[in-house]
């Protein structure tokens, strides 16, 4: 188990050094540096001078290799935009990422698991029926216009809700409401596989035959085990998440690094960017080491066949 | 079959958009702004959605927007496919050192968080139809390469393609001619599922107004528009977001559809 966790560690680790240098290289080749930090209205010489202050002259490997040295010492650049080091733009504002991502996530576990069961346990039946239909429907559903749909109902329509803003825990409702529904779909699909397999298996025909409570058999013996790849997959899904706040977090006016993520975007603020593509990057990376390390423990066969497959 | 029958009417209703549309999609009557749809009072059937705020007929905005979204569904696929294909052909056919690099492409791959990547490139190159294909083209093939590879895998040791060895077949020959053709039904699947994904991304990336520039009718852009009339016009986010919604549905039907007749097995 040791090793096989160094080997993996060591992977996420040479993972993360290439997802550096691709981020480094992709956005400096795609846009002139100097030209983004300059602005609209800038001269040529100011152009040139900002790019012999800053180094941007420099080869690209040695300009990669003093980026990467300042991002191990905590030292992001600084915004273009907001003229404030990045590092604290972005620990001012990963709270209200993170925060809305685990609670969507587990709202989202709530809904589908429990929905995952109903269907398993009567394949085929109506109640399986009006569950894979949500899931299909939910998984079709633009995220953004769900939220603005959402909006309209809730805040114009019905006015329970407030449309924006993160002053009270009300002001989530909505938010967590739709990024839940971004992840339900692939667990409740997870869910019932697994419970459908397991329900299938030669133990529950056991438990069931000496006699024991269904319930029991169902949330005792059965869920136990249907829900182990639900764990793994929900580590990834979290990723997604995240990722997905960028354009909920636009719409609700949740000042995260998801809206941190559009607004450096639409303002070409390069070291903002970058540092914000590589901390999802990393986030993503140990959430799926976090996942993989979990499955080996619970599973050791993992252990043996090794990281190739 | 009703994932297939609707993404027909959709695929007709694009390529007909000319001889469908009353109006043209980017010229309006500043006189005629924001009309109400039919069903509303003081709606009527010559512009049977209404009118945008620039006074843009939506029903001719909404059909040359499918051919948006089916340029960016079709597109987006093909690029992705082919890259996701030929390493996932090559990864599982050679196995060893090959396999074990291009698996490390797909774990990098997989750790670049394609929203933000796609927003990133997107703003940096200049937003057009053409680079949100390509750049979505080059990021979502990691679904493709991996399916790909995995079933190559289970096919190489198979005998038909142990006899094409022994005939002298040439290794091209062999990926391209025996294996390939074996892996498409799970090729068409994932097509399916990268085109949905690709347009749900579009639409969002044009949402942001990073993605599609106006005039062009993009339905994320025409929600983006939209959206500031909100709480007045609510139809002018609604309808647009039926149709992708509509438009996602029904491939997603589709595919699923396709993977139940060509691999009933893992239909749960």
């Amino acid at each position: 188990m040791v090793m096989y966790a160094l080997k993996r560690i060591f992977l996420a680790l040479l993972v993360a050094l290439t997802v550096s240098i691709l981020t480094f290289t992709i956005l400096n080749m795609t846009t002139d540096p100097a030209v983004a930090m300059a602005g609209d209205t800038a001269t040529d010489f100011e152009i040139e001078s900002i790019t012999i202050a800053y180094g941007f002259d420099q080869p690209m490997p040695y300009q990669y290799v003093q980026w990467l040295g300042n991002a191990l010492q905590g030292d992001l650049g600084t915004s273009y935009y907001f003229r404030t080091p990045v590092t604290a733009l972005i620990s001012g504002r990963i709270s209200i990422t993170l925060w809305l991502g685990l609670v969507s996530m587990a709202v989202g576990i709530l809904i589908a698991v429990p929905l995952g069961v109903i269907a398993a346990i009567r394949p085929n039946s109506i109640w399986d029926r009006i569950c894979l239909t949500l899931a299909v429907s939910a998984q079709a559903l633009p995220s953004f216009w769900f939220a603005l749909m959402l909006i309209v109902l809730l805040s114009v329509t019905f006015p329970i809700l407030p449309s924006s803003g993160t002053d009270t825990w009300v002001h989530f409702i909505m938010p967590v409401f739709v990024l839940a529904t971004r992840v339900m779909p692939a667990i409740m699909r997870l869910t019932r596989t697994g419970m459908l397999d397991v329900l299938a298996s030669d133990y529950i025909r056991t438990a069931r035959a000496k006699g024991l409570k269904p319930q029991n058999v169902l949330f005792k013996h059965a869920l136990r085990n249907a829900v182990v790849p639900v764990v793994s997959v929900s580590s990834v899904q979290l990723g997604h998440l995240l990722t997905g706040s960028i354009v909920i977090e636009t719409i609700f006016a949740l000042h995260g690094v998801g809206f941190l993520a559009y607004e450096s975007t639409v303002r070409n603020d390069l070291p903002t960017m970058q540092a914000l593509v590589l901390l999802f990057s990393c986030i993503f990376i140990i959430a799926t080491l976090v996942a993989d390390l979990a499955n080996a423990w619970l599973d050791p066969r993992i252990r043996v066949v090794g990281i190739d497959n | 079959m009703i994932g297939g029958g609707l993404l027909l009417l959709i695929c007709l209703a694009a390529l007909a958009a000319p001889l469908l549309a009353t109006h043209n999609p980017y010229l309006g009557e500043l006189s005629d702004r924001l009309i109400t749809p039919f069903w509303n009072s003081g709606g009527s059937m010559t512009h049977p959605l209404g009118t945008d705020s620039l006074g843009r007929d939506y029903l001719s905005r909404l059909l040359y927007g499918a051919r948006i979204s089916l340029i960016i569904g079709l597109g987006t696929a093909a690029i992705s496919g082919i890259i996701g294909l030929t390493l996932g052909l090559v990864a599982g056919y050679f196995g060893g050192r090959v396999d074990m690099i291009i698996t490390y492409l797909i774990s990098v791959r997989l750790s670049l968080p394609t929203i933000v990547v796609s927003l990133a490139v997107v703003q940096l190159l200049g937003g057009s139809l053409n680079v949100v294909i390509m750049v979505l083209g080059f990021i979502l093939w990691d679904r493709f390469a991996i399916v790909t590879r995995s079933a190559t895998q289970q096919i190489r040791s198979q005998d038909f393609v142990k006899s094409a060895q022994a005939v002298g077949c040439s290794t091209m020959r062999i990926i391209f001619k025996e294996i390939a053709p074996n892996v498409m039904n799970q090729f068409i699947v994932i097509a399916t599922l990268e085109a949905a994904h690709a347009i749900l991304l579009e639409a969002a990336l044009s949402f942001l107004g990073v993605g599609v520039q106006p005039p062009t009718p993009s339905w994320g852009l025409m929600i983006n528009q939209g959206k500031t009339l909100l709480f007045f016009k609510p139809w002018l986010v609604t309808i647009p977001g039926v149709a992708l919604f509509v438009l996602v549905l029904s491939i997603n039907l589709l595919g699923d559809g396709v993977r139940d007749v060509t691999a009933p097995e893992q239909r749960n």
